[in-house]
């Protein structure tokens, strides 16, 4: 193993080498490696079939890769692990369909999903009903929905569904966010609200975020990767990115 | 009973009798008559082997009116023959006019049948009929009887039937070795063409034989055991394996409407087993009909009933879907209740309309009787569903390929918004496609309506057995269908000797339990983010 | 502990406890304390039904707790009904003692009609009434986790358990048909004599048995009400609404979904166990699968997550089937078939919850309009 190879190893906090998962004969991710350190900050773009969902698959349990490494911590082989392992590990994930508990109310969302014990025993004897209410009010006002706090999940609009599962993140306290097309469905003060909070989440946390909104991303200001066909096609600076070739080729279009 | 109270005294008027009329003697064929009019079993016995010696045509029917306890003796020690129809003969035939007084039976003991089977098994030896004779054979083949050593000979060498002839060489053989005087040499060749055809018969004969026969011939007795044993355990493979074919064609007919309606559409029909049933009732109808008005065109009556049978359960899964299914798209679960309540109205209507009780469908001449393969008995109508189920299977199969409908059906069922925007009518084909479902399933009904009984409860039999066949070969693959329900009928027939028929199916069904916990998406899963979707 | 055990603020589990205590009380006085002759007498077997009304409420209530608020439906809760029954069935098998047709005093008589020498393993135990009634909660419980153990760690869910559940209660209806299973076979076990050393056809034997299923449907109504409205029943109902994002907020789905079918399959078990000594018999018909599918409903008609909702539906549907087998047989199945398609299709949240969902809203709708008239 190289010196820089080891460096990465142990300063990233997820590392992927050589990762490919295939769908009978589709091959959804070749070859793929990237890294992220802890506090980073990554926007991933690409068309659609470049391998994004399935890359946060791969990363928080949901598909195993037929070849490759995913380390957690430069340690913690996640192929092995479970979703709900990885989780406690400290990887949150926020779906590209916002998917909240529809028929419990905002609060209760942000209950079930704040950092804590997990097990089925213990929750009988109510560890959920007992979390200090002010760690609750704090992700509520970070995410605009103090107000709704008493409402039905089902009942807010697709914008408010986003910000909640962000909010639900949040309360998860993870150490890497993976965050899925965040902005889909917002609108244009929504979205500048959620660069910002996203930039400000990513002062302590480790962020990747999946957008096709480019204006988006270039207010997110950090480190891009254009992925294609399943693995990186440019990574960089959003303005380097953006006047590659291929990149305009295959996604952005002249 | 009348005749235990009688029986006792119509033995002393007997006995009075003969001690009076006893007439002069006759011809050896009249005196041996005579034995038999006794009640002493020895001098019965002995009577018979007189008879089977002579061996006329006369003797011959005497033995046989005995063997079907028709023989009876007059006081004057005449025999009286009751014919099936009542008419009473004399040996030689001549009717009787009216019965003489006093009839009393010729009883039979074990002793006496026995005797009786062999003469029989001789006399009928030189029968014209190639049948009797045949059966004939076999009867000396079990009497082994030494006495038919020379008759069995004699017959053997005018025998003009191949069939025959082979067993009556059994016959001999068997007479040969289980002689204690004949030659060792000998006995080992009738090891030898014994084991030709060995069957569970020859087995006992030899491990009877074998206990007191000398060492060579034991040794000839063992190697031939060996090899029938290894024959037998082949051909009862083979035979497993044929009637799991037959019982896997069945599931194949049950489950193959559900591979389009569950497998393809991902609609939980619980209503599938009736529709199964509709056509089986539906067969029964145009049998009805045709027993009424055209009775000439009963070999045709399943012909008829196919279409009949796809365009009714066809039409009533058009119903069901447009009326009920196509709200509860997306809520399988709700799906499945629905559905369940359409079968218990099924049910009930089928009961309100023909009855609860088993309703007759009767099988063409063609279907009728059995077939003999390398040994083993089927019957026509089981391997007639064979050959109909993998009939049904390539044609569905084709539709599906090789049709536009099948082609615009798979498109709905791949990518629905994709296939709207291409202009398919997705509802229309969704209907379309459940009906086809369900008339399959009423084609498998008339199939069925042939092996099964044709009540209300006829579809609830099948419709686990049809989701376990389509679960376990894997949703959305006609392949996995016919696989899984091949797989399935064999595996449970090669489980019935060893755990009994309902353990057997028991144990199956935990298999496939365990297995879906496995394989969640069957044996031929398909894979990917689609499925998920 | 916590709030799941405030029922102050609970009209509806208040009405339902409440309802509960009155028919444990004034049922069996009626029957006792009123002569045969009174208008007010409720007659032995009438009080017997309604102890089998109040055994099915109990399964659905069982029912409940899976399905409307663990999303799992399950086929198979017929099972686990019969399973108790089974075990209470073989402890009163025990009572009869010398009592049979054949007087052995160890075996059943089915046992020495077959021939059998000693009793099975599978006996042992069962003349006392404490470890049958251990069993009764063990057996069902047992299946189910072993069951639930395979089934949720490999994320078999929906209509695929739906169909599983199935098979497992068919496959135990077609072991329990066989007589070497030594469970009676197809006659299963019947001629019951005695309960705890009173005559089980006694009138105070009876009223016994009813209390007692009020009160075990009363005591699983609070248990399974503390469940789902605990901090675990947040997680079922999550994970009903949102299996995998539960998973990507680090539950273990499988442990959440192990307990509640356990619990369930164990009050099932109990309801079984009461069901059998009312009504005298108990066989392996009782594993058909129709019976299961037929339970879902109940809580259908009533209101799947509703709890009491699926007590209400059991009792409402079982007394129209009743009343209908005995009026117009011929119509029992049509109406039983109507009402599952009329349920899923235009009733879809049941009786209680299609009424809670109105009640809401002409509140919501008041306080609107109070809050606008509030306004200047």
């Amino acid at each position: 193993m190289t010196t820089t190879h080891h460096h990465e190893l142990t300063s990233s906090l997820l590392y992927l080498d050589g990762v490919s998962v295939s769908f009978d004969g589709f091959r959804a991710l070749n070859n793929l490696s990237l890294t992220i350190g802890a506090g980073e900050m990554r926007a991933i773009i690409g068309p659609n079939g470049a391998g994004k969902t399935t890359m946060m698959d791969v990363m928080t349990g949901k598909t195993k890769p037929d070849t490759g490494d995913v380390l957690y911590d430069g340690r913690i082989d996640l192929t092995r692990l479970d979703e709900a392992s990885i989780a406690e590990l400290g990887i949150g994930r926020k779906f590209q369909k916002p998917t909240v508990f529809e028929s419990q109310s905002v609060e209760d969302n942000i209950v079930l999903s704040l950092r804590g014990a997990r097990g089925a025993f213990a929750s009988l004897w109510g560890w959920r009903n007992r979390v200090p209410q002010s760690d609750i009010e704090q992700i509520l006002e970070t995410v605009g929905l103090a107000a709704h706090r008493k409402r039905m999940a089902a009942d807010l609009s697709h914008g408010q569904k986003q910000w909640l599962e962000i909010g639900m993140l949040l309360a998860q306290d993870p150490k890497v966010l993976l965050v899925d097309e965040p902005v889909a469905g917002m609108t244009d003060h929504e979205t500048e609200q959620t660069a910002l909070l996203l930039k400000d989440i990513a002062r302590d946390h480790a962020v990747i975020v999946v957008e096709h909104d480019m204006s988006f991303v270039r207010a997110l200001a950090c480190r891009v990767i254009c992925l294609h066909e399943g693995s990186v096609l440019a990574e960089g600076h959003i303005d380097a990115v953006s006047k590659d070739d291929r990149v305009i080729e295959v996604y952005l279009g002249r | 009973m009348r005749s235990r109270f009688l029986t006792p005294i119509l033995a002393m008027l007997a006995l009075c009798a003969s001690a009076i009329g006893m007439s002069a003697s006759a011809s050896p064929a009249d005196e041996a008559f005579a034995k038999l009019a006794s009640d002493q079993f020895p001098q019965i016995e002995q009577g018979i082997v007189d008879l089977s010696a002579i061996g006329t045509p006369e003797a011959a029917g005497v033995l046989e009116a005995l063997s079907e306890t028709k023989l009876f003796y007059a006081p004057d020690k005449s025999l009286v023959i009751k014919k099936s129809e009542g008419q009473l003969t004399s040996p030689s035939g001549a009717a009787l006019t009216e019965a003489p007084a006093g009839l009393k039976q010729v009883r039979i003991n074990n002793r006496v049948r026995r005797a009786l089977e062999s003469a029989l098994g001789s006399l009928t030896l030189i029968s014209p009929d190639p049948a009797k004779r045949k059966a004939a054979a076999e009867a000396v083949f079990k009497a082994r009887d030494p006495l038919a050593l020379p008759l069995i000979t004699q017959a053997l060498a005018r025998e003009s039937d191949a069939g025959v002839k082979d067993t009556m060489l059994r016959a001999r053989a068997a007479i040969v070795l289980a002689s204690s005087t004949a030659p060792d040499l000998e006995r080992i060749n009738a090891v030898d063409v014994l084991a030709e055809k060995g069957d569970q018969d020859v087995l006992a004969l030899f491990s009877t034989v074998k206990a007191m026969a000398p060492a060579s011939v034991k040794q000839a007795i063992d190697t031939a055991i060996n090899a029938i044993e290894r024959r037998l355990a082949l051909l009862s493979s083979v035979q497993n394996a044929l009637y799991g074919l037959s019982l896997g064609s069945v599931l194949l007919l049950a489950a193959i409407g559900l591979a389009i309606t569950f497998g393809v559409m991902g609609i939980i029909n619980m209503a599938h087993g009736e529709m199964v049933m509709i056509g089986a009732y539906t067969t029964f109808m145009v049998q009805e009909v045709i027993r009424a008005r055209y009775p000439a065109l009963f070999d045709w009556s399943l012909l008829i009933a196919l279409p009949l049978a796809f365009v009714t359960a066809g039409a009533v899964g058009l119903v069901l879907e447009r009326s009920i299914i196509r709200f509860l798209y997306g809520r399988p679960l709700e799906t499945l209740l629905a559905t369940w309540g359409v079968s218990l109205m099924l049910q009930q209507a089928v009961r309100s309309l023909f009855g609860p009780t088993n309703r007759e469908v009767g099988a063409p001449a063609f279907m009728s009787g059995s077939v003999d393969l390398f040994g083993l008995t089927i019957t026509s109508g089981r391997l007639w569903i064979i050959v109909f189920s993998l009939v049904v299977f390539v044609v569905l199969s084709l539709v599906l390929r090789a049709t536009s409908f099948g082609l615009k059906m798979r498109a709905v069922t791949q990518n629905r918004r994709m296939a709207a925007a291409m202009g398919i009518r997705t509802p229309w084909i969704d209907s379309l496609t459940f009906a086809l479902g369900s008339g399959i399933a009423g084609i498998a009904g008339v199939a069925l309506s042939q092996i099964d009984n044709v009540s209300p409860n006829l579809g609830q039999g099948y419709i686990i057995d049809s989701f376990m066949v389509v679960v376990f070969g894997g949703v959305g693959n006609l392949w996995g269908t016919l696989v899984a329900a091949l797989t399935l009928g064999v595996a449970n027939k090669f489980l019935e000797p060893l755990a009994g028929a309902v353990l057997g199916k028991i144990v199956v069904l935990v298999f496939i339990i365990l297995f879906i916990q496995k394989r969640p998406r069957g044996l031929f899963a398909l894979k990917g983010r689609a499925v998920e979707a | 502990m916590s709030r799941a055990l405030y029922l102050r603020h609970d009209k509806l589990g208040m009405g339902f406890l409440m309802v509960l205590c009155a028919l444990g009380v004034l049922v069996p006085v009626l029957n006792l304390a009123l002569p045969v002759t009174s208008g007010w007498h409720v007659p032995t077997y009438a009080m017997s039904l309604m102890g089998k009304y109040v055994c099915y409420a109990l399964l659905a209530v069982a029912l409940d707790l899976v399905w409307g608020f663990c999303g799992i439906l399950s086929l198979g809760h017929g099972a686990f009904f019969a399973l108790g029954g089974y075990c209470m069935g073989m402890y009163l098998m025990r009572q009869i003692g010398t009592r049979g047709v054949y007087g052995n005093p160890l075996l059943p008589d089915f046992m020495v009609f077959l021939n059998w020498k000693e009793l099975p393993l599978t006996w042992f135990g069962f003349s006392s009434f404490g470890y049958a009634m251990m069993m009764v909660i063990v057996v069902p419980g047992a299946l189910a986790f072993v069951f639930g153990w395979f089934a949720f760690r490999s994320r078999v869910t929906g209509v695929y358990l739906s169909i599983i559940t199935q098979a497992m209660t068919y496959a135990m209806m077609l072991a329990f048909f066989r007589n070497d299973m030594g469970f009676g076979g197809n006659n299963g076990l019947t001629d019951f004599k005695d309960i705890l050393g009173f005559n089980i056809q006694a009138q105070g034997t009876r009223a016994c048995l009813f209390i007692a299923s009020v009160a075990a449907l009363a005591g699983c109504y609070l248990l399974a009400r503390f469940m789902v409205h605990s901090a675990y029943g947040k997680v079922l109902i999550a994970i009903r609404d949102a299996e995998s994002r539960s998973r990507f907020l680090g539950y273990r789905v499988e442990h959440f979904k192990l307990l509640a079918f356990t619990v369930s399959a164990s009050m099932a078990g109990l309801a079984g166990a009461l069901y059998v000594p009312q009504i005298g018999i108990i066989n392996p018909s009782e594993f058909a699968p129709g019976n299961s599918i037929e339970a879902v409903i109940w809580v259908a008609v009533g209101g799947r997550g509703t709890l009491v909702g699926a007590a209400l539906g059991a009792v409402l549907v079982n007394f129209s089937k009743t009343w209908l087998t005995g009026a117009m047989p011929e119509v029992w199945l049509f109406a039983l078939g109507a009402l599952f398609i009329v349920v899923t299709l235009f009733l879809p949240k049941g009786i209680i919850g299609t009424a809670s969902e109105m009640l809401k809203n002409r509140r919501d709708r008041q306080t609107s309009g109070q809050t606008e008239e509030a306004r200047p």
